[in-house]
């Protein structure tokens, strides 16, 4: 249920955003671009720490990484 | 489930009808690790590769080979088994692909222990939305394990796994980005480790405890949220700030924090420096030292699911090389990351204390230990 009201919330989320002009133009996002500005900089290395933190805590997911992962412990 | 899959499909569809912008691809890059872990009596260490390249405009393929040598004596294995040694072996490989301004991503991956074996696939789809500013990514995964044990070559337990995904990051202003992301994870099977045990106080124990096996309950779910935030700062530097709160149905809740720093140093250098904070509380059916054998159905002695905290301080250097291109590369960077891990448990006790004579049962001190973590790579970009 928690998960559908998220999904509903976004639903929302888009329909009002539909007519929402872009405030930062893209002309505006050379900070934005920049590698030190990414969420994930080196894939290789975001995966290895996301296994580090999952082989010995309890919480899992919504890591910052791509996503998938292999399943094993 | 279905309800939910069907919500998924009606918000892709307006999010196709929303103005669209091209997504672009992954870039074309190589890496190579190097990793070495050494905390609690465990030494792990071994290479990482991953490469990724793309096909025409429209397709990015990639493959990672992974692996794992442990050499384990960590204070379950010194109270009850002996030191050992194994090999992990992981490999990955999927593709993105362009289509109608979205990127569809499929997976797939695999792991090999001697007792253990994984498959997972993997599908995502990502688009970007409201001129670029926003992008929502949605991703499912499917799991099938095999447990095994040493020893024994009648056992062998499945486990189905299932992971549903939502991330939307959000540029808020020029120097700004944010990103929410929710995870769902399902585990059906044989959950616990095959090796680990359980103590309960035994009078006729010559040390006052004795061991028997865990029992997990055969099912799991969790949820975890995570909000994220990156902000550009004005003389080139960047700090991120992180708060992710996880709870599953074995009572486990957990939140953690993270804030870091990214530093350009003259040209080519960049230092990377963090700080992150990890919290939960222990399962239900979680006891450092069970009052009696059988004392209830499920009994676990994990200390990942116990009650503890963790501190993480992390440092990072790259060097940027090849800057103006060199040969068919158009740049490269070295990297070494170091993070010390300091863990706390808060009823998980040394019982190697009571073992050896020197306290009571249940009277031992808590047990803590740090962890080293060090990384090493090369990337290229070409």
């Amino acid at each position: 249920m928690r998960g559908q009201r998220l999904l509903l919330c976004t639903l929302c989320a888009l329909i009002a955003g539909c007519s929402i002009e872009p405030w930062v133009k893209p002309y505006e996002r050379a900070n934005l671009a920049d590698p030190i500005m990414s969420f994930s900089r080196d894939p290789v290395s975001a995966s290895y720490s996301q296994h580090v933190k999952e082989a010995r805590e309890g919480a899992r997911g919504a890591e910052g990484g791509g996503g998938g992962g292999c399943g094993c412990n | 489930m279905h309800r939910l899959l069907r919500l998924v499909i009606v918000v892709l569809a307006l999010v196709s009808s929303a103005s669209l912008s091209a997504a672009v691809l992954p870039e074309e890059r190589a890496d190579a690790l190097y990793h070495a872990y050494d905390g609690g009596g465990v030494e792990i260490s071994g290479p990482s590769v991953l490469v990724r390249k793309s096909i025409g405009q429209s397709m990015s393929v990639y493959a990672n080979y992974y692996v794992d040598n442990v050499t384990s004596a960590s204070i379950d294995v010194e109270l009850y088994a002996s030191p050992y040694t194994e090999k992990r072996n992981e490999f990955r490989a999927g593709f993105d692909y362009l289509v109608d301004k979205a990127t569809l991503s499929v997976g797939y991956g695999n792991s090999e222990e001697t007792d253990y074996t994984a498959d997972t696939a993997f599908f995502g789809i990502s688009q970007d939305f409201f001129g670029d500013l926003s992008t929502l990514s949605m991703s499912f995964s499917v799991g099938s394990d095999e447990v095994r044990k040493t020893g024994d070559p009648t056992f062998a337990e499945p486990i189905d796994r299932h992971a549903y995904r939502v991330n939307l990051s959000q540029i808020l202003t020029k120097s700004l980005i944010m990103g929410l992301s929710w995870e769902l994870i399902t585990d059906k099977g044989f959950l616990n480790n095959p090796y680990r045990q359980v103590r309960y106080l035994d009078d006729n124990a010559d040390i006052g405890y004795s061991f028997q096996d865990e029992v997990y309950p055969g099912t799991r779910s969790s949820d975890a949220y995570a909000l994220r935030a990156k902000y550009f700062l004005p003389y080139r530097a960047s700090l991120h700030a992180e708060y992710r709160v996880f709870d599953d149905n074995w009572g486990i809740h957990a939140d953690n924090y993270e804030l870091g720093y990214t530093h350009p140093l003259y040209e080519s250098w960049l230092l990377d420096l963090k700080f992150r904070h990890y919290n939960q509380t222990g399962a239900t059916f979680y006891s450092d030292l069970f009052p009696r054998r059988n004392a209830q159905d499920y009994l676990a002695r994990d200390k990942e699911l116990s009650t503890f905290s963790s501190t993480t301080v992390g440092v990072g250097v790259s060097y940027e090389f090849a800057k103006n291109g060199w040969g068919f590369i158009d740049r490269g960077s070295v990297n070494v990351l170091y993070d010390l891990m300091q863990f706390d448990y808060k009823d998980f006790r040394n019982a190697l204390v009571s073992k050896e004579g020197l306290a009571e049962p249940g009277e031992e001190p808590r047990y803590s230990f740090d962890a080293n973590v060090l990384q090493f790579f090369i990337s290229i970009w070409y």
